[in-house]
């Protein structure tokens, strides 16, 4: 058993790094499609990647409930690291979640299963953290939508293969949604609820 | 006693979080006004606490600030904000528009174009367009979730039926990305059309009213308008009498008690910079007192 | 030339020089210590702790000394200082039945276990201006007895057991206890919430709105069930540890009114509760606070909600003094450029109006 204290570390500046991992977090939802970097670095349990590891300490708190997918819940390091540093209650039911943590992408649940907000609130929804293998290779996504300039191009290597057509339920459910940050290592991409995507390449 | 110690740039990192995620809604749903548990800070609601709390949670080491108040740096309250952050968080602080990367704004935005790498932060009163029409937190909220949006059409038309056009100078309300109306705070009308397609992140703090909103860059922006009446930005017909611009808002000052009046740019930082390049108005090498009976009389 | 103002910045460091002056007045008087603010101007120092959210009696001395006395800005001192505090919980909920009762009155019952207790108070006091205060006064010594070991229920426990009274609605077990300082307020509140903000309201605010109900705006027939005043244990149940843990006694205010309810198709005629709890000694505000609340429950209990102290929106959204302090006093900050805008329609509204009723023969001349 891991305990405490051989737990991987968190920020060593918790201050400042939670300060420009927040400002590559929302550069990235502000222009969908385009690669952030997170700098700061922590220790991260197996599972997760460094740039998930540091929106964790960046933006998880005992206010936001989290959900795990298989591959992360069964990782105690993971569920004591997350615990140990945020504070974030892991729960259950994936509706009523601020956040959804994803290592296997082909194991996504159906997007309906997360919390998409209401008319009233479209805010209260989560926001799904999904690893995939590569934001710089890979098949070519042409996005569009408010945050980019005409047309992004997006080149991933992302699971679920259909990730694009699922969200498509973004389109008829506005405002209500689900907004999607997409990590591979320390590059982040975000695809708010807002964006489309207009062509795919192979 | 306890003796207060405070934080880098003043919130403790709980509330930065919990802004922080509201922040990243609020883009993710342009113009949709985030309810956040807004703090007491140290200087009075209504004089830029939301503006302030969201500058607090963005800023780091590398940033260079801009504040203005009314267009200028050296008014007293955007003075008061910008020894705030340079006193809590030790950033850099500038009036030139162009080397900011955050920009925090009451009542203007800046003539010279933003570009991509800044944040345009302003402090927002009311962020309610619909408030004045409806004072109910409860029906406004229903009316934006139904896109319900007749009542200021309504409001608008009125206008136009009693005057001939809409008589709404400031505070033009605007729909974001063709969904949510949504309140630009008190800036003047002039402005709008710089919100539209901007390439800089704009978000938007009202404190008191505990409300957070964002329009990302290259967003749709379009100040509500009719076909037959489609909206005109107003500026008093007159150049500059110090940088002679012919394009910025102007600031109108009093010159005498005899009805004297003189007309500048109320964005400082430009009107400066043009006057270094070599633009002269008609006042700005003359003795003040001479010229000002030839001010143009508004 | 005209040159734009600056020394805004020299503006401000002189006006601070001078306020520090002002506040310090005549320096050949003595200056005020803390102690002579929390011992001699007690009440006020209660208020500011209340309004304030922050149980400290030398802060809020600072504060109201700081302050130059002007309370409303003592309490956003302290309120400023409170969000940077660190929450690490909430409190057990506190017994104020086994509250040690320095003052504890009912209007309701002549007699009751415990007895009535006048307790410091101005009540009965004749309001003619005594020059003995002025300097020197030294007061008699109070008279004293020994603690009474009787218990002292709370009146409304006791019209309770009959079932006279609604009892005290129960929050589910478990349940978690809102806070408006740490989420945002969303309508419609419930009572833990409305409860809270009336605590941190204006005491001012709130009487005129208690009053308005008494006047008819909303009126609920109330009855001063008891008003208690004393000291009571707080207490907090840290998740580690097991058990509650002492934290130290504080004094407070609790009145409970007892309000007529005519009853519904599915409910008994029976008395409400509205309620109020101060920090100190506050019966003004516990009392108004208790009448607010009974009006603002005019939704749970099925009643016409028409006037403004039954309205949530309304009086949640109005009652906080800071918040209301700061908005109408930013009409103080320059509005130049919104002012310009609207002076440049107006002058464009009244040439039109001018243009239409000019006369014919002027228009004419005109062209």
């Amino acid at each position: 058993m891991t305990t405490i204290a051989e737990l991987p570390p968190g920020f060593v500046d918790k201050v400042l790094s939670a300060q420009s991992t927040f400002r590559s977090v929302m550069d990235a939802m502000a222009r969908p499609g385009s690669v952030q970097r997170i700098v700061p670095t922590s220790g991260a349990p197996h599972v997760m990647m460094r740039g998930t590891a540091a929106i964790a300490l960046t933006l998880f708190d005992h206010d936001t409930p989290l959900w795990l997918d298989a591959r992360m819940s069964e990782s105690t390091d993971v569920t004591k690291w997350l615990k140990f540093h945020t504070g974030a209650p892991v729960v259950q039911d994936s509706s009523i979640v601020s956040f959804a943590l994803i290592s296997e992408g082909g194991a996504l649940p159906s997007l309906e299963r997360f919390a998409l907000g209401t008319s009233e609130y479209p805010d209260r929804s989560t926001t799904l953290i999904l690893q995939v293998e590569s934001l710089h290779s890979g098949r070519s996504f042409e996005l569009r939508g408010p945050g980019i300039d005409g047309v992004a191009t997006l080149k991933a290597s992302i699971k679920p293969f259909d990730l694009f057509e699922r969200l498509r339920i973004n389109e008829a459910l506005f405002p209500r949604g689900i907004d999607v940050v997409l990590v591979a290592d320390d590059a982040v991409v975000a695809v708010p609820r807002t964006t489309r995507v207009v062509s795919k390449g192979s | 006693m306890n003796a207060p110690a405070y934080n880098f740039a003043y919130l403790d990192e709980q509330t930065k979080r919990m802004i922080r995620r509201a922040i990243l809604k609020a883009i993710a749903i342009p113009g949709y006004q985030v309810p956040f548990a807004s703090r007491e800070m140290p200087m009075p609601y209504g004089w830029g606490t939301g503006g302030v709390q969201v500058t607090a949670a963005i800023l780091g080491p590398q940033d260079v600030l801009k504040v203005i108040d009314q267009g200028s740096d050296d008014t007293t309250n955007a003075i008061s904000i910008r020894k705030f952050f340079a006193k809590t968080a030790g950033v850099a602080t500038t009036t030139a528009t162009e080397d900011a990367t955050v920009i925090q704004t009451r009542h203007r935005i800046p003539e010279t174009s933003l570009h991509a790498n800044q944040v345009l932060v302003y402090q927002v009163p009311i962020p309610e367009p619909l408030r004045f029409l409806e004072p109910r937190e409860t029906e406004t909220r229903r009316m934006h979730a139904l896109a319900e949006y007749g009542l200021m059409h309504v409001k608008l038309y009125e206008d136009i039926a009693r005057f001939g056009h809409i008589a709404t100078a400031y505070a033009y309300p605007v729909k974001v990305n063709a969904r949510y109306v949504m309140d630009p705070s008190p800036t003047p009308k002039f402005d709008n059309p710089k919100m539209d397609n901007c390439p800089a992140l704009q978000l938007f703090g009202a404190g008191r009213e505990k409300r957070i909103y964002a329009i990302p860059p290259y967003t749709q922006v379009v100040s509500l308008d009719f076909e037959d009446h489609p909206f005109e930005p107003y500026r008093f017909n007159a150049p500059c009498a110090l940088c002679a611009a012919e394009n910025s808002y102007l600031d109108e000052i009093v010159t005498d008690d005899k009805g004297g009046r003189m007309f500048v740019c109320s964005d400082t930082d430009y009107c400066e910079g043009r006057q270094a390049a070599g633009h002269h108005g008609s006042l700005s090498a003359a003795p003040y007192k001479e010229k000002a009976q030839e001010a143009p009389n508004g | 030339m005209y040159v734009a103002v600056k020394g805004g910045e020299r503006a401000i460091e002189n006006a601070h020089r001078l306020l520090a002056s002002a506040r310090r007045g005549d320096q050949s008087v003595p200056e005020i210590s803390l102690d002579q603010i929390s011992e001699q101007l007690g009440l006020a120092v209660d208020r500011v702790m209340s309004e304030g959210s922050l149980y400290d009696r030398e802060l809020a001395a600072l504060a109201i000394k700081q302050a130059r006395g002007d309370l409303i800005e003592a309490i956003f001192l302290i309120r400023a200082f409170r969000a940077t505090l660190p929450r690490f919980g909430a409190s057990e909920p506190v017994e104020t039945g086994a509250m040690r009762v320095q003052r504890r009155v009912s209007s309701t019952f002549k007699d009751i276990p415990g007895g009535q207790i006048l307790g410091p108070t101005f009540d009965y006091t004749h309001r003619l201006l005594d020059p003995s205060l002025a300097e020197g006064f030294v007061p008699e010594a109070p008279a004293t007895a020994e603690a009474s070991t009787v218990p002292t229920p709370r009146v409304t426990d006791i019209l309770g057991r009959d079932g006279l009274i609604e009892p005290s609605p129960q929050a589910e077990e478990g349940a978690s206890v809102g806070d408006l300082t740490r989420e945002p307020l969303n309508f419609p509140a419930d009572r833990d919430l409305r409860l809270q903000n009336l605590a941190r309201g204006d005491e001012g605010f709130l009487l005129a709105m208690g009053y308005s109900t008494q006047r008819g705006y909303g009126r609920n027939h109330p009855f001063a069930g008891e008003i208690r005043f004393g000291e009571v244990e707080v207490e907090f149940s840290a998740e580690d540890v097991g058990f509650a843990v002492p934290l130290g006694s504080i004094e407070l205010t609790e009145c409970q009114m007892v309000n007529q309810f005519k009853g519904s198709a599915t409910e008994a005629p029976c008395f409400t509760r509205g309620y109020g709890l101060a920090f100190g000694q506050s019966e003004r505000k516990t009392m108004s606070m208790a009448l607010v609340d009974r009006a603002l429950r005019a939704r749970e209990l099925g009643e016409e909600a028409l006037a403004p102290a039954q309205d949530e929106e309304f009086v949640m959204s109005h009652s906080d003094n800071v918040q209301a302090t700061g908005f109408v006093e930013h009409l103080k900050l320059p509005h130049y450029v919104d002012f310009q805008s609207e002076l440049g329609l107006l002058r464009k509204l009244r040439k039109e109006f001018a243009d239409a009723n000019a006369p014919d023969a002027m228009k004419e001349a005109a062209e």
